[in-house]
């Protein structure tokens, strides 16, 4: 096959078939296809070869066509040497080596792209040829295509406009669902308040900045462009424009950020608590028990049986229970306590607007106030099925995509009979073992088992 | 302002030729600045190439989970077996086409491209300050690229933590495969980039500081130069903390030591580090982090800059906004690193500090803008694919910076801090723009950089392709973040609620494929015009900066006689009175009487005499001194 490169489109035609053809050969898919097909491969090489080799280069635009025509023979033998294959391919299928139609499929999508990468040519070459007996006819207007990027640019200004309003309206009713919690509310307010100011601006640039190009396109080598080196006054008014709204943004940002994070003491302790510890892929919860503390943990005491690392050293650990759900009672105020087992995790509530990362060695809060129950949502959604859900935000390994912990909003009375359900994380396995490692506090422990 | 000035004689310069110039000291050990320019450009183009492949195969899962691509298998082998991309693996694609991209493509790719290329060529110098040390920032780069790449030849994989690193996922290879050889190599790596940028930057700020041309004073540098200088300020106070960083993360991986880790039980194994804090890395981490940021968008912005005032045949509107707003940016740049970090811990008081200094870096950028705009405003516009790029990079531009002041605010990014909303911001605030910005530079130098001109119809056919697609791609992923679809997800087919997004999630991939396929056009035309381009002239697009002023052939020191002295500010376009549409740097003003204003003389008394004579015989309104 010899390639006579005269041209830089035969060049790459003939550079792409190269890589096209590369894939096909059957000892590269390790096949153990018949001599019948392989002969088949080779005479679609020789038409390719043909095709792209034809030498008679006598004009420009019959060489390319006569090239693509090739390329296009080239890419139906190819599928039908591929389709004939795949029968006796199945027929010694290997288990361990990959199937020889995927190469098919390969070359047939590369050919694919070559008979693209081909018409583009064409077209540009018709271009060429085209602009070239318009300057011969003296007829050439070197403005047209100044004029035509500049409608293209118009006709984008459309098509942005179409995309924003497509995207607001139907992706945006998609993404859209209003807080379920108090301090969610106000972060709502101020995303619809972000969201008209940064709307406007979008769309008054982009009408500027692209009806511009049309509007004051180059239309003659006589025009020209009107000097206007500065003005300090709409300078001045554009920078302190954008400074005062972005002054009202902060402040607005800034108060609801301190009243969601920095909440008084009191209320701090009279919220319910409950401790989530994320590991490498789940989420452990943990409820305080009747005494409303948590027990303490040491992470150098966690061994199989006791994985969260509780220290039942200390009594108060005694009553601590574990959730299977994130479960929390409606209207009453709870506060988070997100620790880490390993490494860097987040606890992200979408729904409620809320998210903390779980940082191994430190403890993060977060506190907020549910104000839908999951019912009242699945009615509101008219889902059935809808779960508020908390999953992990931060990359943390192979099954970061899939670490997730239901989160139900309930009643108070039903917030309490379902933890009187939840077991407790002082099993009776552990209390055994804490026994035996400690006989003194057994008795202590006896009583501790009644609760 | 005084400058220094260093103006070789023409009979000085011929003293320097007499060393033979070989095949490895001209294309390979270059120390011209032109050659590494392109040295620099062509690694860049290399990578960007790469890390887009790895773009493609993770879209490729996001949008078909469920499908199988047994030649995926072919060319990853265990990696996809069966023909689906591991998770594991998958991470290790979205962090090392991250890594690639901000690093080795828009910083190294694009500054050090067009400062190599444009400060000793714009400012009127023979090279750059340090030649060699220039020779070795390139060396330092491309062994950093070279092991970066080689990641992908280890056992374990290519580093897995995301390119932000956090520990302990980066530090505990127990955690994530990625975290073994795999991240020793990417740390190695950046040494060595962050060596690389070093050694450019000093020698960029030197350069610009002491070798401009006799009348180059910096208020006639053109505003590409300035953002090379503040983008190597920026980059030379921020990237030494990353190597704090690095090396402090390279100790608690290889000798024990606890600075990040503290109480971890990792797959059920109690680790002994004690007393360290993850926290302490993300501040380490985003002092580079955030700056890094503006080190890829300012380079562009300036190159920007350039092109819209060229083509639009009018001076950059408000040259010395534009100035301040970049200075402005590199001073907040510094104290914002903190809005990255707003749900990890920190001190939520921190944060609404930090939330407040974010937002005061749009006012500047926003001046920007609105400067682009109003160049364009009664312009005389010129449709170059440079200039297509360069209002591609401003559209990009405004659309992924209004939606900073969602995410740079505190209450607003609890939801949407690491979810897509957080990546159609960047990707289309710095990664689309700083690339758009980039390609422009490329289209409008070429003929700088290789004598030759670019084929133009393939460039429109690349810009518009581009420009749609990667609307296509980034503009759906916010409302999937407004939704709450994380970032980094292997596949969305764990959670009901992600269920809707199937749709968008194909659009995204077919618009990205389409995109990828498109660069084939330009990678086409890069290197086809390489040998066949159509020969440039020596100003080509009637520009009037100083590198239009040198022949086409490269020579050893630009200029074969001495080196023009300059006169004017770089923006003269369409002066009136004056008979052609641009006027270069280094004509002076005795040879433009008639195009003339008061402000051109700043206050000299002496010209203004001459001028007013000169007035009055023409029959012209004489100036007020």
């Amino acid at each position: 096959m010899k390639f006579k490169i005269n041209n830089r489109f035969r060049t790459v035609l003939g550079c792409l078939l190269a890589v096209g053809l590369f894939f096909s050969t059957p000892s590269l898919a390790f096949q153990q296809d018949s001599l019948a097909q392989e002969t088949q491969v080779s005479t679609a090489t020789d038409t390719v070869g043909e095709g792209a080799a034809s030498p008679a280069a006598t004009e420009e635009v019959a060489d390319t066509v006569s090239a693509a025509g090739g390329e296009a023979a080239a890419a139906t033998t190819t599928s039908t040497t591929a389709s004939s294959s795949s029968s006796s391919a199945s027929a010694a299928d290997e288990g361990t080596q990959i199937d020889p139609q995927v190469y098919k499929n390969m070359t047939y999508y590369i050919l694919l792209f070559l008979i693209i990468c081909t018409v583009v040519a064409i077209v540009g070459k018709v271009l060429s040829i085209y602009e070239l007996t318009r300057k011969m006819n003296g007829k050439y207007n070197p403005f047209a295509n100044n004029t035509l990027q500049s409608v293209l640019f118009l006709v984008f200004l459309v098509g942005f406009f179409a995309m924003l309003y497509y995207g607001y309206a139907v992706w945006g009713s998609w993404a859209w669902r209003d807080a379920a919690t108090e301090h969610g509310k106000d972060i709502d307010t101020m995303f619809i308040v972000t969201t008209v100011i940064i709307t406007i601006v979008l769309v008054v640039i982009h009408l500027l900045l692209l009806s511009f190009p049309y509007i004051y396109r180059m239309r003659s080598s006589e025009s020209r462009a009107y000097y206007y080196p500065h003005n300090d006054t709409i300078e001045k008014i554009w920078t302190i424009v954008p400074a005062v709204v972005l002054t009202v943004l902060v402040l607005f940002g800034f108060f609801t950020w301190r009243s969601i994070t920095n909440v008084p003491e009191e209320l701090q302790k009279s919220a319910i608590q409950i401790e989530v510890l994320g590991e490498q892929f789940q989420w452990q919860v943990r409820y305080p028990g009747n005494d409303g503390e948590f027990g303490k943990r040491n992470y150098k005491l966690t061994t199989p049986m006791n994985s969260y690392g509780i220290d039942f050293a200390d009594k108060r650990a005694w009553d601590d229970i574990q959730g299977s759900d994130i479960v929390i009672p409606v209207n009453k105020s709870v506060r988070f306590h997100i620790i880490s087992k390993d490494i860097i995790h987040s606890f992200y509530i979408p729904d409620f607007r809320v998210q903390i990362n779980a940082v191994p060695g430190m403890t993060n809060y977060f506190q907020f106030t549910p104000t839908i129950t999951t019912e009242e949502m699945r009615e509101k959604m008219n889902d059935p099925k809808y779960h508020f859900v908390m999953l992990c935000n931060k990359i943390c390994g192979s099954g970061h995509y899939n670490m997730q912990k239901n989160v139900v909003v309930v009643t108070e009375e039903e917030y309490k009979e379902w933890l009187s359900t939840q077991g407790k994380y002082f099993t009776e396995d552990l209390q055994k073992e804490f026994a035996s490692a400690s006989s003194d506090d057994a008795k202590e422990l006896a009583t501790a088992s009644l609760n | 302002m005084s400058s220094t000035v260093i103006s070789h004689g023409a009979a000085h310069h011929d003293a320097h030729d007499h060393h033979q110039e070989t095949f490895l000291t001209k294309y390979v050990f270059s120390q011209d600045h032109k050659m590494i320019a392109k040295q620099f450009l062509i690694t860049g183009i290399v990578m960007a190439v790469f890390a887009m492949m790895l773009s493609i195969l993770f879209r490729i899962q996001l949008a078909w989970p469920d499908t199988d691509f047994p030649i995926l298998e072919v060319f990853l082998g265990k990696w996809a077996e069966g023909g689906r991309i591991k998770p594991d693996f998958f991470l290790s694609l979205v962090t090392i086409h991250g890594t690639m991209m901000v690093f080795f493509v828009l910083t190294a790719g694009l500054s050090g491209t067009f400062s190599n290329l444009l400060i000793p060529y714009q400012l009127g110098a023979r090279d750059m300050a340090s030649p060699f040390m220039n020779m070795l920032s390139y060396w330092f780069f491309l062994t950093a690229c070279v092991i970066m790449t080689a990641s992908f030849f280890v056992e374990s994989g290519p580093a897995a933590a995301g390119w932000t690193i956090y520990p302990p996922l980066s530090s505990v290879p127990t955690s994530i495969a990625g975290s073994g050889l795999g991240m020793t190599l990417w740390l190695i790596s950046m040494a060595l980039f962050i060596i690389s940028q070093v050694l450019g930057g000093v020698n960029y700020i030197s350069t610009i500081l002491n070798m401009r041309t006799k009348g180059m004073d910096l208020w006639k540098m053109p505003l590409t130069i300035w953002s090379f200088f503040l983008t190597a300020i920026v980059g030379l106070l921020s990237f030494p903390v990353l190597v704090s960083a690095v090396v402090l993360l390279f100790f608690d991986r290889s000798v024990g030591t606890s600075f990040y880790l503290s109480d971890l039980v990792v797959q059920g194994e109690i680790l002994p580090n004690e007393g360290g804090s993850p926290i302490l890395f993300q501040h380490l981490f985003w002092f580079l982090g955030h700056p890094e940021v503006y080190i890829v968008v300012m380079p562009a912005m300036g190159l920007t800059s350039e092109i819209i005032s060229t083509n639009s045949r009018k001076p950059i509107f408000g040259y010395h906004a534009m100035v301040y707003s970049l200075v402005g940016i590199t001073v907040l740049s510094f104290i914002v690193w903190g809005h990255h970090m707003f749900v990890t811990g920190m001190n939520p008081f921190l944060g609404g500090v930090f939330m407040i200094t974010t937002l005061i870096i749009a006012v500047p950028s926003a001046v920007k803008a609105f400067n682009y705009t109003a160049t364009l405003w009664r312009g005389n516009i010129r449709f170059t694919p440079a200039m297509m790029f360069a209002i591609g990079m401003v559209s990009f531009f405004v659309s992924g910076g209004v939606t900073g002041l969602y995410v740079g605010n505190a209450a607003l990014d609890i939801n949407l801090h690491d979810t897509y909303f957080v990546v159609a911001h960047f990707h289309l605030v710095m990664g689309s723009a700083s690339i758009f910005g980039m390609l422009a530079g490329v289209y409008h130098w070429y003929p700088k950089m290789f004598g030759r001109m670019m084929d133009t119809k393939l460039g429109y056919l690349h810009f518009w392709i581009t420009f749609i697609c990667a609307y296509l791609v980034f503009f759906p992923m916010h409302f999937m973040g407004i939704d709450g679809v994380p970032r980094r997800y292997y596949t969305f087919t764990a959670f009901p609620f992600m269920d809707k997004w199937f749709s968008v999630n194909l659009l995204i991939t077919w618009a990205a494929i389409v995109a990828a396929l498109a660069q084939v056009a330009f990678l086409w035309n890069f290197f086809a015009s390489i040998w066949k381009g159509k020969k440039a002239t020596q100003n080509p697009w009637a520009a009037n900066t100083l590198e239009w002023t040198t022949p086409v052939e490269h020579i050893h020191g630009n200029w074969p006689g001495e080196i023009p002295t300059v006169y004017r500010w770089p923006y003269d376009y369409s002066k009136p009175g004056h008979d052609t549409d641009f006027i270069p740097q280094h004509i002076p003003y005795s040879e433009t009487m008639s195009s003339n204003l008061p402000h051109d003389f700043e206050g000299n008394e002496e010209a203004i005499r001459i001028q007013n004579e000169w007035n009055k015989a023409n029959n012209r309104e004489v100036i007020e001194g």
